[in-house]
């Protein structure tokens, strides 16, 4: 049973096999409490949406649709690129796989880039519960809490869709900061040589399964808080 | 696999020359040999050290509880003793009773049970310790800068409007919530994975169900406490009212998903307990466990009626009529797996060649006082008795009946029946089962009154209460202190075993199971000298090939074990 895989089992595994399809099983598990650790969040969302839609659909309106675009198309594609990586790894092409593992961290920065930079405007706009979201933008202009005011919602409860806003797609952000802390480590075992056993391919598909799953909680925080309300334009 | 030639027989006896090869305690003394280890073992008895001290913590809290409700004027001022209640039950129920058995027992012998070398990942399972330990220190450090007064429910909106330290708290459930996932996520892989040749999942033993089916519990419903105790901080943090009706919040919703997780969590708590149950009734029985697979299946039945009945402990929070007359039908569904446990249980009992050594005393206590808690559940699952019941002492008295009755009695049951195996050494008799009885004298007398206070209405977490009540109360405090010098006594015979008792041999009880018959006492680093192979069901205590008990005291125990070899042929 056991191949040339010599220093790739470890000490409490019988073969290659058991090794691996534990490795994806423990995976597999992990995402299955990540989708309870937001789905907790989802219900909380939806209770509070049921009670105040209008205020929900004015906050989301109020989110800046073309910058969700962009970064949907960033992440989807980094997930093609790290299944590449799979594939490279499967073969032994470690050169390959470096070069997938760099442009899946390079989408992945690009994204992160872009929510910063949308967290930036979303604060200059005063579009934070709390103090500032009473405060006026600048003279003259109206705080965010008399915008809504003014157009018949009740600020309160909009303040309380963003902090959905903030508490998900903050908590997403951190996902996506571990998992780029990830991927880099693979790539720093790339350049060790670590992936010249193609056994440990494995390690590369159990890290994919985690950033599919990144990317497809961001397609649910998409609909739920960007595409929920009316946009008049895309930025 | 076709190299193992040596068939697991269960009288095949494991090599068992004292100190001929090292075990895995003699491998290494320095602190990195343990702080940095890998071995299932160690990490097994590094909870056990961190596990026991917090339950002197939790206890001295219980101490200061029971100590304030000897006077109707209360010792304590009321600021004090809400301090004292929120630590007693954050410190017992996340510190102690959640990670406890997992921790210890499902660490140490999982791998052991199913004939692996280690936990399906290794070093996921330090890492769970140091977690655990990172927990530990955020919620010891809430209660050392000033404690905490919400209950350990931490029920907002007061909880967000408390000025004591509920952030770090809220922390700690994190953390320690995040340990429990990783425990439960490494079980279930090792389960699946790890397997020995010949072990079928109708061979495993029963302990390894029920941790099976609690580590599904721990997967499932730990992320929502996660998620739930964040928003709280958030709530706190950012003012935003989540749960603050006064900022548009809803506090229900807080209880909701808080009891998704803590109503399960009380099966995370108790289903090991469970497990253990099931081993030590079967070898101090000397007989097949009646109905293995409606045991095994049931437990994965509480794990899973479990999760829909968290909504009976809202029926007076205004939760809907309809939701609330569900759940009280749902959780009188939890009974029926409950109850198949204890009737397959007495039914092992049933013209078994029973001895009463320490851990079958424990094991019976915990028949008794388990069945007392769970009848009572079902007083609280009626709508309408829970009407009456409800945040009184009934409900305290009823869940330290499945808690601390149950579920403790239940770990010291384990505790005394691996003792030898974990540490190659046998304790002394005679004190073990002073100690069995005195825990259980000690727990009816505090908990017993209880039942009454919150009958007549003694509602629960108050720090005064009507002299007339004073004296069930002073009774259930003097009971307490029973109780105590009951858990004092283990902790002395235990450790002067370490020093001073006889050696056990690699199978003092007789017990079938390939931790028992395949491997040395204390266990080797990589539990085997052999890979076992499994060739028949757990408790085959009938065949005249089963294992017969090697140790004897100069007791009458020793006698009636002795005796029983004559009788099996």
């Amino acid at each position: 049973m056991s191949t040339d895989s010599s220093g790739v089992l470890c000490h409490h595994f019988d073969n290659i096999q058991q090794q691996q399809s534990a490795a994806r099983m423990g995976m597999w598990l992990f995402l299955v409490t990540e989708v309870l650790f937001f789905g907790g969040a989802f219900v909380a969302y939806t209770a509070y949406r049921i009670w105040y839609p209008e205020a929900f659909l004015a906050g989301s309106s109020k989110l800046i649709l073309g910058f969700a675009a962009i970064n949907s198309v960033l992440l989807l594609t980094s997930s093609l690129t790290i299944t590449f990586g799979i594939h490279a790894a499967h073969r032994g092409d470690e050169k390959m796989l470096k070069r997938f593992l760099l442009v899946t961290i390079l989408l992945a920065l690009v994204f992160l880039g872009i929510k910063a930079k949308e967290y930036y405007i979303d604060f200059q706009e005063h579009l934070i519960p709390g103090t500032l979201f009473i405060t006026p933008v600048h003279e003259g202009h109206p705080s965010p809490a008399e915008e809504f005011e003014a157009m018949g919602v009740n600020p309160g409860h909009v303040q309380l869709f963003f902090m959905f806003y903030y508490c998900m797609t903050g908590i997403h952000v951190l996902h996506m900061i571990v998992g780029v802390g990830l991927i880099g480590w693979l790539y720093f075992l790339a350049t060790r040589g670590y992936f010249k056993h193609k056994e440990r391919f494995v390690y590369v598909e159990v890290t994919s399964l985690y950033w599919h799953f990144v990317d497809m909680m961001w397609f649910f925080l998409v609909a739920i808080l960007y595409a929920a309300g009316p946009h008049k334009s895309l930025f | 696999m076709s190299t193992i030639s040596a068939l697991h027989t269960a009288n095949h006896h494991a090599p068992s020359g004292p100190a001929a090869k090292t075990n895995y305690l003699t491998d290494g003394y320095s602190w990195k040999s343990w702080l940095l280890t890998v071995d299932h073992k160690r990490i097994g008895i590094m909870y056990l050290v961190s596990v026991t001290a917090f339950f002197l913590i939790g206890m001295a809290a219980a101490g200061l509880i029971r100590y304030n409700l000897i006077s109707p004027s209360g010792m304590l001022t009321a600021d004090q003793y809400n301090k004292v209640f929120t630590a007693h039950g954050i410190v017992m129920v996340f510190l102690f009773l959640v990670p406890v058995i997992p921790g210890v027992f499902g660490n140490f012998f999982i791998p052991i049970m199913i004939g692996a070398k280690d936990m399906a990942f290794p070093k996921l399972n330090l890492l769970s310790w140091y977690v655990y330990m990172a927990g530990a220190f955020f919620a010891c450090y809430a209660l050392l800068i000033g404690g905490v007064d919400t209950g350990w429910t931490l029920y907002p909106p007061y909880s967000t409007r408390s000025s004591t330290n509920v952030a770090p708290v809220a922390v700690a459930i994190f953390i320690a919530g995040f340990s429990s996932i990783l425990t439960g996520l490494n079980i279930v892989v090792t389960v699946h994975r790890m397997r020995c040749p010949g072990m079928t999942w109708f061979r495993m033993p029963l302990f390894v169900w029920a941790m099976y089916a609690t580590s599904l519990i721990m997967l499932l419903a730990t992320p929502v406490l996660a998620v739930t105790v964040s928003l709280l901080a958030v709530e706190r943090l950012a003012g935003i009212g989540i749960f603050d009706p006064k900022l548009g919040g809803d506090p229900l919703l807080f209880q909701h998903m808080f009891w998704f997780y803590s109503h399960p969590a009380v099966y995370i708590m108790i289903l090991p307990g469970m497990g253990i149950i099931s081993e030590v009734i079967t070898c101090f029985s000397r007989k097949n466990i009646f109905g293995y697979k409606a045991v095994a299946w049931s437990s994965v039945g509480i794990a899973v009626v479990g999760f829909l009945v968290w909504g009976h402990h809202m029926f007076v929070a205004g939760q809907g009529y309809y939701s609330a007359l569900v759940f009280s039908l749902l959780s009188m569904f939890v009974a029926v797996p409950s109850a198949i446990k204890v009737f397959n249980w007495s039914a092992t009992l049933y013209k078994g060649s029973i001895t009463f050594q320490a851990p079958m005393l424990y094991a019976l206590g915990f028949i008794a006082l388990f069945t007392v808690g769970g009848v009572t559940g079902l007083f609280l699952s009626t709508m309408g008795t829970d009407r009456h019941l409800h945040d009184t002492y009934f409900v305290i008295a009823h869940f330290h009946f499945t808690m601390v009755g149950g579920m403790v009695l239940a770990y010291f049951a384990g505790l005394h029946f691996y003792w030898p195996k974990m540490t190659g050494k046998m304790y002394s008799d005679f004190w073990s089962r002073i100690a069995a009885i005195l825990m259980c004298v000690g727990f009816f007398m505090t908990f017993v009154p209880q039942f009454v206070l919150g009958y007549m209405g003694m509602p629960r977490r108050y720090h005064q209460y009507p002299p007339e009540w004073q004296v069930l109360n002073v009774l259930s405090s003097a009971g307490s202190t029973v109780l105590a010098l009951g858990y004092l006594f283990p902790f002395t015979y235990l450790i002067h075993s370490i020093f001073a008792g006889k050696p056990a041999g690699s199978n003092p009880w007789g017990a079938t199971g390939i931790e028992w018959t395949d491997t040395t006492s204390p266990p080797v680093t990589h539990n085997f000298e052999k890979l076992p192979v499994v060739t028949e069901m757990p408790y085959e205590y009938s065949l005249p090939t089963a294992p017969k008990p090697t140790f004897s005291y100069d007791l009458p125990t020793g006698d009636v074990a002795k005796e029983e070899h004559t009788h099996v042929h």
